[in-house]
């Protein structure tokens, strides 16, 4: 029985992705903020067939709960998880973000601050063990800062350069890192916006980290064109990519 | 639970071009918090008239809400959200040995769709409506209240919203009596019909043999002619799976077909085709698939009526006057050469429907569609539903886009009952179009909303 750690379980990419964890019988312990939805998605995974399934109430960005609820994940699973999967995130408000610094910094915190400090303990763990997958779900927002929304931007840049400087130092002691780029996913983060064809469902992307878990896969695109039109954005001179509208 | 604008069809191909969507998630928040207009659920789309729409208005989208909250395998009770899908559940509970009661003929619809307008199957004169097996709901009103209900618990409210068309607030989960099954096959048999008292005749043999019963006839049929068709008919296998899932690919229709598709020809030659196909068929395994679902097979199929779409019609007649109102019935759709493919006749039993605006009750029912060809295909059913309406029978919602004030009135005869606990925050299309002119009754308070939920 595969034990998973879900931090940010109420994401619907990360639940999407625990219902795929539970068709398998996995174990589950799932963190969230929000007691009612937790026991919502907590119960769904259970009648879905997961082996076991555990709710943890935190608030994530509140760093003092995270020595307890990794103590908890390994009591209640029986030691260290075979995948840790994060997948908390906050998209902001661009309009308020532009002028509001506080705004700005509580999504550096949920996006960055958190995740970092609380993959670090994580880190820690399986490094003793010396086996496991960190998966971090980043954004193809983090490639390259747009004038959009550049905050969200700069909290995934982050994070994806954090992930890939962890999976370089843990690698060597059996630890994998898998960081997930997904473009536009149709959740509750992006229901404000118009869904063009480029958006995928979080069936189609939880689909693909399962995928890139198996065969532990160090970047993955989600879905795969993303990587192609990165590669042009990523390419384009910054005078020209400036005087873009994105 | 965010909003925006989008276009929302309903199966029959009718647009709700100026309507705010708002996607539920959780079944915690409230649906209706921030809303100025009224609002309607909207679960798969598959009502074919404008029942699911709510121009104008919102629409609250429960796709989102696909959660189960709990199963018990051994007693086979079921609790999920309302937007879980009847094919999602079938997936949960076949392996498990137990499946709905009820079905419809499509697992493409919402668990909250399947109450809300109280759908049929099958095997009515065995198990009654949907409805019957549904144990209890939650329902959210725009007065911010929620409540369980049942046949115990706000009976009245259960009642209306049983069929209510979602006009009663938002169903978030829904409990639910399953029955058990070996596997997933069906031991079916058709036998070719001659003409209508034969169906007669054979429904009453079969309907006391076999659990499923339905009957397709060929609408081209005329004089001696008049029914002849195929009776499919089946009861549940005790052979387990023999092999995992249907092997059976996804189709999909791409895009809308050219109107002039369907026509005399090509249905004539597609119900002969059926005809010769079916007419002499042993007893044999079938997948419930197959048997229970053949359309879902193939996505979209209801863009091969063209741009303009398909208009339903589904009535049930009392049986004294089923036999004449039936051949009537049947007799213009040939005259008219607008029949289509989908002409399905079915007895339906004597037990109770649940709901107060529910559609099933003991008669006989008959469901036509036609593609869309303007005034004279809605000028067809105004006049097939006058037949209808005096043989004293009744129209379903679901499929209704013509219905006049006065025939849901005389389908409904719980229609003033009914009104008592509708939400003042909710409308449909439908709702305003059959109530038109109609004094609007404001919901009357109701006993004041106990925590209950648990």
């Amino acid at each position: 029985m595969k034990r998973v750690l879900v931090l940010g379980a109420t994401s619907a990419i990360a639940e999407a992705t625990a219902r795929l964890h539970a068709l398998r019988g996995g174990a589950l312990f799932l963190v969230a903020r929000n007691p009612a939805r937790l026991k919502a998605v907590a119960d769904d995974l259970a009648v879905r067939g997961a082996g076991r399934v555990e709710a943890f109430v935190a608030d994530l960005n509140d760093l003092s709960h995270h020595a307890e609820l990794l103590a908890a994940a390994e009591t209640a699973l029986g030691g260290p998880p075979d995948v840790a999967l994060l997948a908390y995130g906050s998209l902001g408000t661009a309009v308020v973000l532009d002028r509001d610094p506080d705004a700005a910094v509580d999504v550096l915190n949920t996006n960055l601050v958190s995740p970092v400090a609380l993959l670090t303990l994580v880190a820690a763990r399986l490094e003793k063990v010396g086996r496991g997958t960190i998966v971090g779900i980043s954004s193809v927002a983090g490639d390259r800062g747009r004038g959009g929304n550049a905050v969200y931007g700069a909290s995934k840049a982050g994070f994806t350069a954090f992930l890939s400087g962890l999976r370089a130092r843990l690698w060597r002691g059996g630890v994998h890192v898998l960081t997930v780029k997904p473009g536009q996913v149709d959740t509750p983060m992006t229901a404000h916006m118009t869904k063009s064809r480029l958006f995928a469902t979080p069936g189609l992307v939880a689909r693909g980290i399962l995928a890139a878990v198996d065969r532990q896969a160090d970047v993955v695109y989600l879905p795969w064109f993303w990587r192609p039109i990165l590669a042009a954005v990523r390419a384009l001179p910054e005078r020209i990519f400036k005087q873009l509208r994105i | 639970m965010e909003r925006g604008q989008r276009r929302l069809e309903s199966w029959g191909r009718q647009v709700a071009a100026e309507t705010e969507v708002r996607d539920l998630h959780w079944r915690e928040a409230d649906p209706f918090a921030g809303l100025t207009g009224s609002a309607l659920p909207y679960g798969l789309g598959r009502s074919y008239g404008d029942s699911c729409l709510n121009q104008g208005g919102a629409l609250l989208t429960t796709r989102g809400l696909d959660r189960f909250a709990s199963f018990d395998a051994e007693a086979g009770v079921l609790r999920c959200e309302a937007g879980v899908s009847l094919e999602e559940l079938i997936e949960l509970t076949l392996p498990r040995g137990w499946f709905p009661r009820v079905v419809p003929g499509t697992k493409l619809v919402t668990v909250g769709g399947a109450v809300a307008n109280d759908v049929h199957g099958k095997n009515h004169h065995r198990a009654g409506s949907f409805g019957c097996h549904v144990r209890a709901l939650e329902l959210v009103r725009s007065d911010g209240s929620r409540r369980v209900c049942s046949r115990e618990q706000h009976p009245e409210l259960f009642a209306a919203t049983v069929g209510g068309l979602g006009l009663t607030g938002v169903v978030t989960w829904v409990e639910l009596q399953l029955r058990q099954v070996e596997g997933p096959y069906l031991a079916a048999e058709t036998v070719a019909l001659r003409d209508l008292d034969h169906y007669f005749q054979l429904s009453v043999e079969s309907d006391a043999r076999f659990e499923y019963t339905v009957a397709w006839v060929d609408c081209f049929a005329r004089g001696r002619r008049v029914g002849r068709g195929i009776l499919h008919r089946a009861n549940h296998s005790d052979r387990p799976e023999v092999h995992p899932g249907p092997a059976r690919g996804r189709r999909s229709v791409p895009f809308d077909l050219p109107a002039a598709t369907l026509n005399r020809l090509t249905v004539s030659a597609f119900n002969l085709a059926y005809h010769r196909r079916h007419r002499r068929r042993a007893p044999r395994l079938e997948h419930l698939d197959r048997f229970f679902f053949p359309l879902d097979g193939v996505a979209h199929w209801n863009r091969i009526y063209g741009k303009r779409g398909l208009l339903q019609l589904q009535c049930v007649v009392p049986p004294e006057a089923a036999p004449e109102a039936v051949r009537e019935l049947l007799e213009r759709v040939a005259r008219s050469g607008q029949g289509s493919f989908l002409a399905v006749l079915k007895s339906f039993g004597d037990v109770p429907s649940p709901g107060l605006l529910s559609f099933p009750r003991k008669g006989v029912t008959l469901a036509l569609d036609f593609a869309h060809r303007g005034e004279r295909t809605v000028e067809l059913l105004r006049e097939l539903y006058a037949v209808a309406r005096q043989a004293g029978g009744a129209f379903y919602p679901a499929k209704d886009a013509v219905m006049s004030v006065e025939d849901f009135e005389a389908s409904f005869p719980h229609l003033a009952e009914f009104e008592r606990h509708l939400d003042p925050g909710c409308s449909s299309s439908f709702w305003r179009r059959v109530r038109a002119g109609r004094p609007w009754q404001p919901s009357l308070p109701l006993i004041p909303s106990p925590e209950n939920t648990p």
